[in-house]
Order: C-alpha cells, then sequence, then structure tokens
C-alpha cells in the first residue's frame, strides 16, 4: 500500500515539470553558481582595484608602485579608463573623485616627499604618510591593500628599511663604532647589489630576509557619516529580488484570464492585446514601486537610512527599476504556457539572476567574469543605481547609465512580451 | 466590406451575415464554406458532436479566429472591429469572471473594457444585476456564489454594454434544472427587447425550446439549417420512426438488412405509413426474433441529428 501511494506521487511529479525542475534542477544550478562564485577561483581572492596617485615620483615611490603592480591581486589603476589614450595620471584630488564615483573601492597617494622616509622605524614623525581613500561599504578593500602594502614593503623597499633601522639603532642605542658602521654599509651595498640583480632577474626573491613597516593613514570619502553600508544596498537588493517575484506572479494572472476564458471576454470588448499588457505593465510597476518604497521607508525608520535627502535619486531608481521588473514579469508570464510552468521558470531565472546579479551577496565579492556576468541582470543595475543614490550621493544625471539600461530593458522586454502574446490573439 | 457597411441595404445592417467562411488548421479544414444570417430578435441555434466546428464558429463571430477566407460581419461592420466588438457580447462557456471581485465589481470592470463610464455604467450594472436576479447579491464575491448565481453573473458580463448580437457557448452547462430554467427566462426577456442571440448547447430540449432556427454544423460544414420543422420534413419528410427492442441472435444483422441503426438497445426505422410498419412486425418474425416492444412517433430534432450525423449530440 505504501509503494501504491509512492508510486502515485512519483508519477504525478514525474509529469509536473515545474515542480521536477524545483526538485532536481533549481538545486543543482544553484549548487554550480556558488560553486563558480566561491570554490572556482584561481585565486585565494578576487582581483581588488586600486587607484594610486604618485604626487612624490621618487624612486622609492616607483619601486613601491612597481611592487603593487607586482601583485597578481591588486588591479593597479594609474591613469583614469576613459583616457588611456591620452593618459593623465591620478592626482589626490582625482583619486577621491574617483573612489566617490565608484571607479575603485580605494585609492593609495603617495604624497610628495614619502621617498626621503619612506620607512617607519620606532616613534619617529619623520615624513609623509601615504594616504589610504576609501569607500566605507567594501570593507576588504583596504585592509587587503594595507596588508600588501607592508608586504612589498618588506619585499622592495629592503635596503631602505635596513638603512632606516641602522639609523634608528645609532641614534637610540647610543651609537656604532667605526667597525660596525663599515660593515654595516657593506651589508646594505650587498643588500642594493642584491635587488638589483632580482630586478634583473638573476636572483630570487627572499621575503624571509625582509622586514619593515609603511605608515598609513587611512580615511573614509565615501559612507564616513552614514550608518552601515550594507544596509541601504540590501534594502534595494532584497527589495529587487522580491519585486522580481512580485511582478511575474502579478503578471501571472494573463494566464489564469487566458485559462478561465476571461481573456477571451477582455479582448472581444474594446480592449486590445497591447492596451491590454500595458494595463498589466502599469498595475505590475505601480505594485513594484509601492513595495520598494514600503522598503524604504521601512529601512529609514528602523535602521535610519536616510531616504528624504533622497527623494528625487530614490524617484527615479524605483520608477526605473520597478518599469523594468514589470516588463520582466510579463514577458515571463507570455513566455509560459501554464502557471505552473511560469512558478518554475521565473523562481530559477530570478534566483539565478539574484545570485549573480548581487541581490545575494556584493558582487565586489564575486570573481571579475561573474561581475561581468552579473551585468546581464536587472538586478546588478538597480542596485548600483541605488548605491550610486544612497552611498555615493551621486547627483542624478550619474545615474544615467543604470537608468537607461532599465528603461532599455523594460522596452525590449514588453516588446518581447507583445510578440509571445500574439498567441492568444488570433487563431 | 467597407462597401456593405454603409450601403444601407437591410441586409448588410443584420445583426450577423457570414458568407462563404472557410479556416484552416494546418491541414484540418475546421470551417468549410460557412455561410447564415441571424435577424434581430432571433434565437439561432449551434448544434453539432465535438470537434464539428462551432467553437471555431462562434470565435471567427467574436472576432478571435481570422477565417482563411470569406467575410463576417456583425452589425454591417467587420468582425473583430472595434465597432463590430461594440455590437457584440461574448458568453464564454467558462465562467470568466474574476473571483476575487464582487458581482457589482465584475459588471464595472467588463463596463469599463467596453468603455461604458458614469452613471451609464452604473445604469448599466443595476440592470444587469436585475436581469439576472442578482441584485440582492451585487456586493458578494463570486468565489462565494453558486453554481447558477455564477453563470447567471457570467451571462451578465457580456450584455453590459447591450450588444446587438450575443454569443452564447453552452451557457448551462453544470447548471442545476432550476437554474436552467431562470436562464431560458432570461433569454427570452433579452430576445423579447429585440437582442439577437447565436446559441450552442449539448441539450437537444434547449435548442428545441430556445432556438427559431437550428444549423447543424459536422467535419465544418452546415449540413442542414432551418425551423425545427423544417429540419424534420427535410430530413424525414412525412415519414415516421418506429422504435423497438428484439430479443434473438441475429437482431444486428436484421436492423442493417432493414435500413435501420441501433440506439442503445433500440433499433430505429423510418416508416412511410402504416404498411410499412405491417411489413416490418412480418420481417421480424420471418427472421425468428422475439418483439419485446415497438412504438410509433413523430421524428423530432435529435432525430434528425442522429440522421445527419451518425452521432448523438453528446458524444
Amino acid at each position: 500500500m505504501i509503494f501504491s501511494i509512492v508510486r502515485t506521487g512519483w508519477m504525478a511529479l514525474r509529469r509536473d515539470r515545474g515542480a521536477l525542475a524545483l526538485s532536481f534542477v533549481l538545486p543543482i544550478a544553484f549548487f554550480s553558481i556558488f560553486a563558480v562564485i566561491f570554490g572556482g577561483q584561481k585565486q585565494s581572492t578576487p582581483k581588488i582595484s586600486v587607484i594610486v596617485a604618485d604626487e612624490d615620483h621618487s624612486s622609492v615611490s616607483a619601486r613601491l608602485l612597481k611592487g603593487l603592480q607586482a601583485e597578481s591581486s591588486l588591479n593597479v589603476l594609474l591613469t583614469p579608463l576613459a583616457k588611456k589614450n591620452q593618459p593623465v595620471p591620478y592626482t589626490a584630488a582625482t583619486a577621491e573623485a574617483a573612489v566617490r564615483e565608484g571607479v575603485a573601492p580605494v585609492a593609495l597617494v603617495v604624497p610628495k616627499g614619502f621617498g626621503e622616509h619612506p620607512i617607519n622605524i620606532g616613534d619617529t614623525s619623520e615624513g609623509q604618510q601615504l594616504r589610504l581613500l576609501k569607500d566605507s561599504s567594501d570593507p576588504v578593500a583596504p585592509q587587503m591593500l594595507n596588508g600588501l602594502l607592508q608586504k612589498v614593503a618588506m619585499t622592495s623597499l629592503t635596503d631602505l628599511m635596513a638603512e632606516q633601522g641602522m639609523k634608528y639603532w645609532d641614534s637610540e642605542a647610543g651609537g656604532f663604532t667605526a667597525q660596525q658602521k663599515e660593515r654595516m654599509e657593506a651589508g646594505l651595498r650587498d643588500l642594493r647589489d642584491y635587488r638589483a640583480r632580482q630586478e634583473r632577474g638573476e636572483a630570487k626573491t627572499s621575503a624571509e630576509n625582509d622586514a619593515g613597516l609603511i605608515r598609513v593613514q587611512a580615511r573614509d570619502v565615501v559612507g564616513a557619516n552614514k550608518q552601515s553600508p550594507l544596509i541601504s544596498f540590501y534594502a534595494a537588493a532584497i527589495g529587487v529580488m522580491f519585486l522580481l517575484f512580485t511582478s511575474s506572479g502579478a503578471a501571472g494572472s494573463l494566464l489564469d484570464e487566458a485559462e478561465n476564458g476571461t481573456l477571451d471576454r477582455v479582448l472581444s470588448s474594446q480592449v486590445d492585446m497591447t492596451t491590454l499588457l500595458l494595463g498589466k505593465l502599469t498595475y505590475s510597476t505601480l505594485l513594484a514601486f509601492s513595495q520598494l518604497t514600503l522598503m524604504f521607508v521601512w529601512a529609514w525608520s528602523v535602521f535610519h537610512v536616510d531616504l528624504w535627502s533622497h527623494i528625487p535619486g530614490f524617484l527615479v531608481m524605483g520608477l526605473s527599476t520597478a518599469l523594468a521588473v514589470g516588463a520582466f514579469g510579463l514577458m515571463m508570464a507570455s513566455f509560459c504556457r501554464t502557471r505552473a510552468q511560469l512558478g518554475a521558470v521565473s523562481t530559477l531565472l530570478i534566483l539565478l539572476m539574484s545570485s549573480i546579479g548581487g541581490s545575494m551577496f556584493p558582487r565586489y565579492l564575486m570573481p571579475e567574469a561573474v561581475q561581468k556576468a552579473g551585468l546581464l541582470t536587472l538586478n546588478a543595475w538597480a542596485i548600483d543605481g541605488f548605491t550610486k543614490v544612497f552611498w555615493r550621493d551621486e547627483p542624478l544625471v550619474h545615474l544615467a547609465p543604470q537608468v537607461g539600461v532599465l528603461l532599455a530593458a523594460a522596452l525590449i522586454l514588453f516588446l518581447l512580451a507583445r510578440r509571445l502574446a500574439r498567441r492568444w490573439e488570433f487563431a | 466590406m467597407a462597401a456593405a457597411a454603409t450601403d444601407g441595404g437591410i441586409s448588410s445592417q443584420l445583426p450577423l451575415r457570414m458568407e462563404c467562411i472557410s479556416k484552416c488548421f494546418g491541414k484540418l479544414k475546421a470551417l468549410d464554406d460557412i455561410s447564415l444570417e441571424v435577424s434581430a430578435g432571433e434565437c439561432f441555434g449551434l448544434l453539432g458532436p465535438n470537434g464539428a466546428g462551432k467553437s471555431t464558429l462562434m470565435r471567427v463571430i467574436a472576432g478571435r479566429v481570422r477565417p482563411g477566407s470569406g467575410s463576417a460581419m456583425i452589425a454591417g461592420d467587420s468582425a473583430g472591429s472595434s465597432r463590430a466588438r461594440r455590437s457584440l457580447g461574448w458568453i464564454p462557456q467558462e465562467l470568466a469572471l474574476y473571483g476575487a471581485l464582487t458581482c457589482r465589481e465584475n459588471l464595472l470592470a467588463f463596463g469599463r473594457y467596453q468603455g461604458l463610464r458614469g452613471s451609464p455604467l452604473q445604469q448599466a450594472a443595476d440592470w444587469c444585476l436585475e436581469w439576472a436576479g442578482l441584485t440582492d447579491r451585487g456586493t458578494d464575491r463570486v468565489r462565494n456564489l453558486s453554481g447558477g448565481m455564477k453563470r447567471r453573473l457570467n451571462m451578465a458580463a457580456g450584455l453590459i454594454h447591450r450588444p446587438r448580437l450575443v454569443l452564447m457557448d453552452e451557457p448551462t452547462t453544470g447548471v442545476d434544472p432550476q437554474s436552467r430554467n431562470r436562464i431560458f427566462e432570461m433569454i427570452e426577456q433579452l430576445r423579447r427587447d429585440g437582442t439577437s442571440v447565436v446559441y450552442t448547447t449539448h441539450y437537444m430540449e434547449e435548442a428545441e425550446r430556445l432556438c427559431d432556427r437550428i444549423a447543424i454544423v459536422d467535419h465544418g460544414r452546415i449540413i442542414a439549417l432551418g425551423t425545427k420543422d423544417e429540419l424534420v420534413a427535410q430530413v424525414f419528410e412525412a415519414r415516421s420512426e418506429v422504435v423497438a427492442r428484439f430479443a434473438g441472435p441475429a437482431a444486428a444483422e436484421f436492423v442493417a438488412a432493414h435500413a435501420g441503426r441501433m440506439a442503445g438497445d433500440a433499433a430505429q426505422f423510418t416508416v412511410a405509413g402504416p404498411s410499412d410498419v405491417s411489413a416490418l412486425l412480418e420481417a421480424v418474425s420471418a427472421a425468428g426474433l422475439t418483439l419485446i416492444d415497438l412504438s410509433v412517433h413523430r421524428p423530432n430534432l435529435e432525430s434528425v441529428f442522429l440522421h445527419l450525423t451518425g452521432r448523438g449530440l453528446r458524444d
């Protein structure tokens, strides 16, 4: 008897392709996505973009830069990407502006005079500190850069560290004898020869021989006075994901109406298919925008997200996002044949888009290839736009790429839905 | 078509006029050279076995299927045009209603889709509720109504804009006898008001009671068209129908040899007069069969349908 019940259940599942896909395909798909994001990376950490403004222009700063560029986990930007044909090196001001715009999560400024006292040994206030300008929404990149700076100092500026260390010891420990000084000078010469050979590829690096410290002064240039950076991010990220679910559910009424004959009745009235779809799109857009509004009002009231000084940006991004997800839902409903199919396919697609589009965790934590793939999702563009509004305080014109992509996506998806809906129109 | 709509001739303003309509779906010829007219206040029945082409024909009239050839005009306008849709009411077989809305909200929604606004819309909703006997249920949600009430509301929603022609696709499906009588009264009231009805059903007695003229459709063609009496006369002329039950080993062969047909456990024959009945009885005796019972009656619509299609209406 139990076997009969099992058999009936299995037969029903086998014939319900939607449920079958949700049961078996979805877990495999998600396992694969997460495996690619977190397990398939060739390097232990994703590459971090760092802007470097060298205002010192000394041989020491050049060596430091060279050391940073040799780091495989860093993508060092010395000039703005858009000006590659006429490279103008970053300055402290342009680097700070670039961090504000989100070009990179962190910038390193090597100030003038740094090369005179690059190494900080003992309690000395001599020389200029390196300056780290960071976007506090990314807690990983600045710390990683700081650590790598120390590593580069140890591997690239060993002779300077030794020299500085000896000077410190000479002044603090009562002075070296002439013989000791001579030997140390000889040692430094050997070290400099070794480094020269190393640079020519004639000697191998030995980090164990190096030691030292670089003084770094870090400063938030984005989000310095804000609450937790991830709150506004997640209000947008989670909001978009649920908007997608809501919109595909709302657009599913089209399938119900086709099933129960209401669509025939509506289309035999004064309403044509284009008008009907526009009506459904408007409804979905308003519903999605209401959801987003509620989400951000909640974020303001409970988590102190500054909604009221960002109203224009919120309206622009909210309406663009709501329109795009509304059109997505309509396209899905027009594409699918049944409610069950819509439920299965849209769940699969929305979770996929949300995972690589940044709704589940920030895209900057993902490998570069996945970050690029994320740009194919509505989630990524919407989240980037909301981040510009709520985190970077950027003006409305800076939202043009995100709004443009979302509106274009809405138009394409709507036209696709209109084309697919022809099957209901005439036989 | 434009000429037909504007020439002012009486025939061009008929609620429905179809000429030489054909439609193929792939290799299947769903409609084959269909022509018919429906006059004001007429109830026109479409009968046919499942798959005969009735639904396709209804959808051509509603403008939801484009015919391969021929023309369909609704009150002088091409089927599917905005003006034709204004003259047409569509009552699908399914309960095409919004379950979460109330009766009145449903009527108002479909009224707005038809372009009605303001007090004309409110008055139309009042009229529909009264016509369907649902005035006291106007604020009830549709999903809480009984099956018969839903059917009546389904019909009312197709009439909110007071069309000249109403398509009713099996409107009494799944309805109890009491509600069915109520629906018949509603349709008769419509006809008295001058509304034309195209009616499909699987119940022969409904067609006999309601329809002025009936078209029997099979394999996409109209195989007979006329009033009930005309159809009987066309098929049977003055002949009568004999229904007999026999017992014996070769009953089926006997029926086939005497141009009869089996309908369940009874055999049906057509006879010109009493002498044919006597001859039939003698033949039964000669064949060694035992006659259990026998009746002679005037053929009805069902007899016509069986004779023409070889199938029952609900097969």
